[in-house]
């Protein structure tokens, strides 16, 4: 089964597919080093080159996942370096992270809303700089000075004698030139694209079925597998028989590997009935005796004793003690999935001396780790091509669809492409943290509180990952919490770990997806036991924190806040911050006498600092809206004897276009530090439902999701 | 052996006959615009039109398409400017885009037997194809912008 092809090859197999498609499989190649000295190539770094005739080509490192980087990335270095946006190519960055790693982060690898945020100012740098060095290369053509040049799209001009060089005629003499280190960047007033309204480009490839994605990716010779799993998380193989998988029309091999048993075959559907035909013996492991009860019992008993401090202002302990208006309530929200549209998939190709991955991943660097790893070649020898994503959410920086990938081509020895199931996807995900929140505040005599205390209980990602200390407080456990911007003078923020293996990942926003929906939940509790307006309310406590209160004015006031409203239905807000941005949401619905909730509208607003292509800002705030709704009515985990119960859209389903609210997204344009977009959308809209939902029923939902059993009147 | 029509081409193709046709599109014909997301017909990223009418190819065995015409995203316009797909340009509605070509090929369905649909028409035959991304509302819209596309004259 040994396929001979070679490295070229291949890449052509992964080019064939892309026929046609922006994102092309760039060749790898040592830039910039090499690039500079190829005649008639102007690269002065690895973003970006023109060539002779005038082309610009684009390296996006940022994977695209929805979000439009294949759009927003070009925008940037095409504006800095003025040129025309539709004359620009646009390459995919293969793994390489000395070139291409996040200069904030440093790896390349990508989440936490950091595409824009991170690269904006280096991309400007780049592209200003190559700007320049074309300037003076003209310049030095025609023997004036710099200064008395200027650029047109595409072009050098020199003014007083009308002479104009195309920037394709240039690329001879600027690549000779040093690149400037601190170029001039343009002024915001002369943005030609920053700012405006951009058509995303990876449209046409997307409606026509052109795009290619992890799953669409096809190699010569390749190979279709499916990998039975341990139902319960940690569990391992303790025998299996593979011998009526074996007799399957179409099934190649059977091979173990360590996230389960692989069923290699000619395609899915042989792959698929062969891994209904193994019979595999697992070793259950310690994890076997979790469950969600037991879980939620083990929370509340952790919530009764002191956790580690997470903030302590003033002494919330005493201000409590001392009475008055004490008021406590617990709040909880479940396991959830990211189910990205396209399940987990990777394809890769192992030979003596290279390893090939083709992946739907946000992680290239982390991958082609993974692939270094596993094969015991160099980093070097390792390419990743990164396809399409079907979605990321967070779940697509995970390692372990790539380990599948590489240990079954290494394992066969042919390419080999591993697809997950949607039940794969949804039983063997990382998951956001179900967690137990222990609120506790005292108001004074005006109704605003004196005293806040909060004890969280849950399992922490970062600790987890073995990216944070155990035994310190998880950043990403408190997030929204530990920073809450309300001004309450004794404050105190408790967390504890209880981890009971189940695994954790990062779902779009995090910390703040279920820290925004307690804290927001609590505020309004409080506003309406001071016989307060919750906006108003949530005004006079947002004295520090002016950015909050910028978005939460904006969000009400294009909601027409205190305006009456058709009989039945109610208004609720909210506003959290998140990855560099402030978002408010006001949310009007009305409940059903059945408990069904219907959600009419939802008003947000957003300050992300400066808007890049303020469309694709409102498209995220729109899809964030229906992810949050998504998880608020529908989104719960489930765990019995270690293993999930949910399995696919039928029991963890997602919101559907007749359950879809009007969304009218608000920029704020603050002029602040770039924020980030994919995941501020998220968090402020249950909390501003469940918010709405006390204001027409006067019941409080203090779990996600929202029972509508609860709701019921009559 | 299956004999059936694939965007206007004769094919047949060696697959057991209760493979579901989405295998025999995307692994046995090459076209792989066509998404697997549930393979249980619970999200509509499958979906093509059999006859004309919209299917979920993950549950429809290869032997339902004999003798008959399969349309799938490929075939849905020759240079990709069905009025759905101008308008869906147009709105900028594809985020992931995973979905898109099931979102499309429902609402082709939808346009052809309902070419003024209403917001009710598009919630009755839209409902059964999943956006992970949330691009339900641009949508909504493009499919009200195609249809009055559509009856501009355009193809
Ligand atoms: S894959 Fe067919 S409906 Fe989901
Ligand atoms: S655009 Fe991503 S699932 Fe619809």
């Amino acid at each position: 089964m040994k396929t001979l092809v070679s490295r070229r090859a291949l890449l052509k197999g992964g080019l064939a597919v892309g026929a046609g498609l922006t994102i092309g499989f760039p060749l790898p190649r040592r830039r910039s080093d090499a690039l500079a000295q190829t005649p008639g190539v102007f690269a002065p770094n690895q973003w970006l080159r023109i060539d002779r005739d005038g082309v610009v080509t684009i390296t996006n490192s940022v994977p695209e996942m929805g979000q439009g980087s294949l759009t927003t990335t070009p925008m940037i270095i095409a504006d800095e370096l003025d040129v025309d946006l539709d004359r620009v190519r646009v390459e995919q960055a293969p793994a390489n992270p000395a070139l291409f790693k996040n200069p904030v982060t440093g790896a390349q690898s990508y989440g936490g809303s950091r595409g824009v945020r991170d690269h904006l100012a280096m991309w400007r740098k780049a592209a200003a700089g190559a700007r320049e060095m074309l300037m003076q290369a003209a310049a030095n053509e025609w023997g004036v000075p710099v200064e008395s040049v200027e650029t047109e799209p595409n072009e050098v001009v020199h003014k007083p004698t009308g002479r104009r060089l195309l920037y394709g005629q240039l690329v001879d003499r600027a690549q000779q030139l040093p690149v400037p280190q601190d170029p001039k960047l343009k002024t915001p007033d002369k943005f030609r694209y920053i700012g405006k309204h951009v058509h995303r480009r990876d449209t046409p490839e997307k409606i026509t079925g052109r795009g290619v994605y992890g799953v669409d990716v096809v190699v010569p010779g390749m190979l279709v597998a499916s990998i039975e799993r341990c139902p319960v998380f940690g569990g391992k193989v303790k025998s299996f028989d593979a011998t009526a998988a074996k007799q399957v029309k179409g099934v190649k091999h059977v091979v173990q590997v360590s996230n389960g048993i692989a069923v290699v075959a000619d395609g899915f559907w042989s792959a698929s009935q062969g891994r209904k035909a193994l019979r595999v013996t697992w070793d259950e492991g310690p994890t076997a005796q979790v469950s969600s009860a037991m879980i939620t019992r083990e929370y509340e008993a952790a919530a009764r004793q002191p956790g580690q401090v997470a903030r302590n202002d003033g002494d919330a302990e005493k201000a409590l003690a001392a009475g008055g208006r004490v008021h406590e309530a617990v709040y909880q929200v479940p396991f959830l999935e990211h189910a990205c549209m396209e399940p987990m998939n990777a394809t890769a190709q192992v030979t003596p001396d290279a390893c090939v991955i083709w992946a739907p991943t946000q992680n290239p660097g982390g991958t082609q780790a993974t692939g270094a790893r596993l094969t015991g070649l160099p980093p070097e020898k390792v390419t990743v091509h990164t396809t399409l994503l079907g979605g990321g959410f967070g779940r697509r920086g995970e390692q372990d669809f790539i380990v599948d990938a590489v240990e079954t081509a290494k394992a066969v020895g042919a390419p080999v492409k591993v697809m997950w199931t949607r039940e794969d996807d949804l039983t063997h995900g990382f998951y956001r943290p179900a967690t137990y929140n222990l609120f506790r505040a005292a108001l004074d005599a005006n109704g605003m509180p004196a005293a806040w205390f909060t004890r969280m209980v849950g399992p922490g990602i970062l600790i987890q990952k073995g990216r944070a200390k155990a035994g310190e407080i998880d950043a990403a456990a408190v997030e929204a919490v530990r920073n809450m911007p309300y001004d309450v003078p004794n404050l105190r923020i408790e967390w504890t770990n209880k981890d009971f293996g189940i695994p954790l990942g990062f779902w779009r926003s995090v910390g703040p997806s279920q820290n925004g929906f307690i804290i927001e939940s609590f505020i309004d509790e409080l506003a309406h036991l001071a016989g307060k307006d919750p906006y108003e309310y949530r005004r006079a406590l947002l004295g520090k924190s002016p950015r909050h209160k910028g978005v939460l004015e904006l969000a009400a006031t294009k909601a027409n806040w205190g305006a009456p409203l058709p009989s039945g239905r109610g208004r609720g807000i909210a506003v959290v911050f998140s990855y560099g941005s402030y978002a408010a949401t006001v949310a009007e619905v009305s409940v059903a006498p059945d408990g069904a909730v219907r959600v009419h509208r939802l008003v947000a607003a957003i300050d992300p600092g400066i808007a890049v292509n303020p469309d694709q800002v409102k498209a995220q705030m729109e899809g964030g809206a229906v992810y949050a709704l998504t998880a608020a009515f529908y989104g719960r985990i489930t765990i019995d004897r270690g293993r999930v119960q949910q399995s696919n859209f039928h029991d963890y389903p997602m919101l559907r276009i007749n359950e879809m609210p009007v969304v009218e997204p608000h920029i704020l344009d603050s002029g602040e530090a770039p924020g980030g977009l994919g995941e501020p959308g998220v968090p402020s809209v249950a909390p501003a439902v469940c918010n709405a939902i006390y204001a027409v029923t006067g019941k409080r939902v203090r779990a996600l999701p929202i029972d509508r059993a609860q709701l019921k009147r009559a | 052996m299956v004999s059936l029509t694939v965007n206007g081409k004769a094919q047949r193709v060696d697959v057991q006959p209760e493979m579901p046709l989405l295998w025999v599109l995307r692994e046995t014909l090459g076209l792989t615009g066509t998404k697997y997301g549930c393979g249980m017909a619970l999200c509509g990223a499958c979906t093509v039109h059999l006859d004309g009418a919209p299917v979920r190819a993950c549950v429809t065995p290869a032997s339902a398409a004999a003798g008959k015409r399969v349309t799938t995203i490929e075939g849905l316009s020759d240079k990709g400017d069905h009025p759905l797909q101008r308008a869906w340009t147009e709105v900028d509605v594809p985020q992931c885009g995973y979905c898109q070509p099931g979102q499309i090929m429902s609402a082709a369905a939808l346009l052809a037997s309902k070419p003024s649909p209403t917001d009710a028409d598009i919630d009755a035959a839209m409902a059964g194809n999943i956006c992970r991304c949330g691009t339900y509302q641009r949508i909504r819209a493009a499919i009200h912008q195609a249809a009055a596309l559509q009856k501009g004259g355009a193809r």
